[in-house]
């Protein structure tokens, strides 16, 4: 083994999170009226299609928390000696965009660095201009000639490659799930008509085409140009999906357990429980949000210098603060959830299953579990998807403030913060904003689809003519 | 209503005690005076006597809750508890790390804040509602689409976004107005242009769809239908009949904001260099000045428990039904 495994804190809770959630679609599958409100998503296009890129990021996400440390040459007496520096499978996958920095700024597929420098010509002058860069285009000979040509050659032959990849996955999919089913393909498409398979399949190519773009011209430029210390911004931005993810659902996995137990112990026991509980979050929600969360991380960071002893290594306490973010983000937001259920709770407690339930002595435990929780599940359900676009949003806002991650944790808020100054530089830096703005619109705006589309789905006061098969 | 009045102001002073028990166990018991004093004096500069210094200029060498060495009532006054949290109700806020009175530093900063966010909620409340109607107007049609549509992509932007493009285009670019700044007087009106205007933008994504959902809910009503049927035009329909009855859910999210204005907001006022309250706090978490963050902890607060009892006044103005007894 050459390799040693790393679990950060962060990493455990993503893959409980993802296990959770295998458990949990396994175990609905079994229930048909539990999956008809899936099955009304799944024939939603917007729902599908933002699914689709959802699932893009969460990917990325997913490779960006296998940690390991590498191992390193071995001296001899046979004692493996691994890397102080921890990766992760992405880093490994896009070692060449992690190693290839540039001295500074460089341009979206620049072939110069952004500054001028003094260069010592053959003949011994020096002479002021701009350098070529280390790795961008370093294989052109003569780049005022090859650089348009060779971009645009790239572009083409990136574009086609996608393409060819994404029908030939498209194909293989259509295929595959037709010989389960023991359909041919086209009785398989036909029997999908609810389904908007050709938006899938054709955002599935669309996307392969994107990808295979973007890695046709990373192999020999910097697709999205180089930040001040020349590292690649393409990198950066796909790094900081993971802080993202995590800050999105670890937060809702924190807040959740308060919400559902409080949010219904009160509604359903009420008298002094409901009192305290309402009182709580009175309390906390009062408290303005930013103000609440950044007193919270001020005393988390004196916590953190206070006890240096719990952290190996800088990885470990940059990881260790995002996780307390997310516990104080989850703390400081749970009382809007909690208020919906309780006062969904109060409604279901006087319905007549419920009654009926209470006078055949079944005890208050079951009764929650049996018949109550079920029954807000969609309010939940909802609520935390319709939370994961605002949390990603969040986190931005906060590392601006400085409440946020570790500055050395990659996330679109420091991406952000670091470059804040460059619009006001001439000529104007404008590719890191770009890039950080962009990739969080994309992620957000899926997000906000996704939810909308659940939202549909879920909600039971929304009439809809219901189809059984 | 009085007597309703005297009930909730009364109801909301646990709440507020609340608050000062959460903030003090939060600055002085999770950690104490000494770890932060040590964070802030920095690694290099820690002996036990800069850490005495330290908690003396800030008056936090007191014991926590109970002081056994003094005598009579200052048993229970001589404390951080008393003097720096209880105090607080008597807007009492102490001084901050550079020496300055809170509470001056609050009264002198509201303006510059109010200026600002006082002109962004008038125009943003008025310009959202517009849209919404005229979505709610055209429900159902492609122009209602593509304003969902763009609400959505626009509430997809993050705030930063507005903000640095905006004063990227305008000022930089443009010229219009000044990047940055403030000036008292009539001489602010071009300082507070700008971020008026991105903050109005910057709401109109989230805010004018959650006012459609408002009105959709309201137009599926019987009352519309009658009013219909009594022929009366569609826009009068929206105007005189549905507007006026969804002010109720428009209500209880608009006015509880109202007090929290003079709070300013943290992002703008810190882009723009406005000397308000809101670049004070994001000054004073940066410098991790406690003091200050504990008053505008406590400030911020307050005023979201003023809000919702205006919440509960306005719902008098607008529905004759509901009574506060």
């Amino acid at each position: 083994m050459n390799f040693k495994l790393v679990i950060l804190w962060t990493d455990a809770m993503i893959f409980l999170l993802l296990a959770v959630g295998i458990a949990g679609a396994w175990w609905m599958k079994q229930k048909p009226h539990l999956m008809l409100p899936w099955q009304r998503l799944f024939k939603s296009r917007v729902g599908m299609v933002s699914l689709l890129v959802l699932s893009l990021f969460v990917s990325v996400g997913l490779l960006d928390s296998l940690h390991y440390r590498a191992a390193l040459p071995q001296n001899g007496n046979g004692k493996a000696v691994y890397a102080a520096e921890v990766l992760s499978v992405f880093d490994a996958l896009a070692s060449e965009l992690r190693s290839h920095t540039e001295k500074t700024y460089s341009a979206p597929l620049a072939v110069y660095l952004y500054a001028k420098e003094s260069m010592e010509t053959p003949d011994g002058k020096t002479l002021r201009d701009y350098p070529r860069l280390k790795y961008g285009g370093a294989h052109l000979a003569d780049p005022q000639q090859q650089h348009v040509s060779d971009v645009i050659k790239r572009i083409l032959s990136g574009l086609f490659a996608g393409w060819l990849g994404g029908v030939l996955l498209a194909l293989l999919i259509v295929t595959f799930a037709a010989s389960r089913r023991r359909m041919t393909a086209r009785v398989w498409v036909a029997a999908r008509s609810g389904t908007p398979l050709n938006a899938m399949l054709g955002s599935l190519i669309l996307i392969a085409m994107l990808i295979g773009l973007t890695v046709n011209l990373a192999g020999a430029y910097h697709v999205l140009g180089t930040d001040k210390v020349g590292q690649d911004v393409l990198y950066l931005s796909l790094k900081s999906i993971r802080t993202g993810l995590v800050i999105g659902t670890v937060t809702t996995l924190v807040m959740l357990p308060f919400a559902l137990f409080l949010g219904i112990a009160a509604g359903y026991l009420r008298g002094w429980v409901d009192d305290v509980i309402q009182y709580i979050y009175t309390v906390l929600s009062s408290i303005p949000g930013v103000l609440l969360i950044a007193a919270a991380v001020l005393m988390m960071q004196v916590t953190i210098e206070k006890h240096a002893e719990w952290f190996s290594s800088s990885v470990e306490r940059a990881d260790l603060r995002l996780l307390f973010l997310c516990l104080i983000l989850g703390v400081t937001s749970w009382t809007s959830l909690c208020r919906l259920l309780r006062g969904e709770t109060l409604k279901l407690r006087e319905l007549e299953y419920i009654q009926a339930a209470q006078a055949f002595g079944v005890s208050s435990l079951r009764i929650l579990t049996r018949h109550i929780v079920p029954n807000v599940m969609h309010i939940v359900l909802i609520a935390v998807v319709m939370d994961f676009s605002s949390l990603v949003l969040a986190e931005a806002v906060l590392s601006y403030v400085g409440v946020g991650v570790d500055p050395s944790t990659n996330s679109f808020g420091t991406l952000i913060n670091n470059a804040r100054l460059e619009m006001g530089r001439d000529p104007v830096v404008w590719w890191t904003l770009a890039a950080a703005f962009s990739f969080m619109l994309v992620l957000v705006l899926a997000a906000n689809l996704f939810a909308d589309a659940m939202r549909d789905a879920f909600d039971p006061r929304l009439n809809r003519t219901v189809d059984v098969k | 209503m009085i007597a309703y009045l005297i009930r909730r102001i009364l109801y909301a002073i646990p709440i507020l005690i609340g608050v000062n028990l959460l903030t003090f166990a939060l600055f002085f018991v999770v950690n104490t005076p000494d770890d932060m004093a040590r964070m802030q004096l920095g690694i290099k500069r820690v002996t036990p006597e800069a850490i005495e210094t330290w908690k003396k200029q800030r008056g936090y060498d007191k014991p926590l809750m109970f002081n056994a060495q003094a005598a009579g009532t200052d048993k229970l006054t001589d404390t951080i508890f008393f003097q720096k949290s209880a105090s607080m109700f008597v807007l009492d806020f102490g001084y901050s790390d550079d020496g300055r009175s809170i509470s001056r530093e609050i009264l002198t900063r509201m303006t510059p804040s109010l200026v600002i966010a006082l002109p962004n909620f008038v125009v943003g409340l008025l310009l959202y509602i517009t849209f919404a109607l005229l979505m709610t107007l055209f429900r159902g049609t492609l122009l209602d689409m593509a304003g969902v549509t763009l609400c959505v992509l626009l509430m997809s932007i993050s705030s930063l976004f507005y903000i640095i493009s905006g004063q990227f285009l305008v000022s930089k670019l443009w010229h219009w107005v000044p990047i940055s700044g403030y000036a008292g007087g009539i001489d602010s009106l071009r300082f507070i242009l700008l971020p008026v205007l991105i903050g109005v933008v910057s709401g109109i994504g989230s805010s004018s769809r959650w006012y459609r959902t408002i009105f959709l809910e309201e137009v599926g009503r019987d009352y519309v239908r009658t009013a219909r049927a009594k022929g009366l035009s569609e826009l009068r329909v929206l105007f005189r009949h549905v507007l006026k009855n969804a002010m109720i859910p428009i209500l209880t999210g608009v006015v509880a904001v109202i007090p929290l204005l003079f709070m300013g907001s943290l992002l703008t006022e810190s882009f723009f260099g406005i000397p308000g309250l809101g670049s004070y706090t994001i000054d004073a978490i940066q410098a991790q000045d406690f003091g200050v963050v504990r008053a505008m902890v406590f400030l911020g607060s307050a005023l979201y428990i003023v809000g919702l009892i205006l919440t509960d006044i306005s719902y008098t103005v607008v529905d004759p039904r509901v009574r506060l007894q």
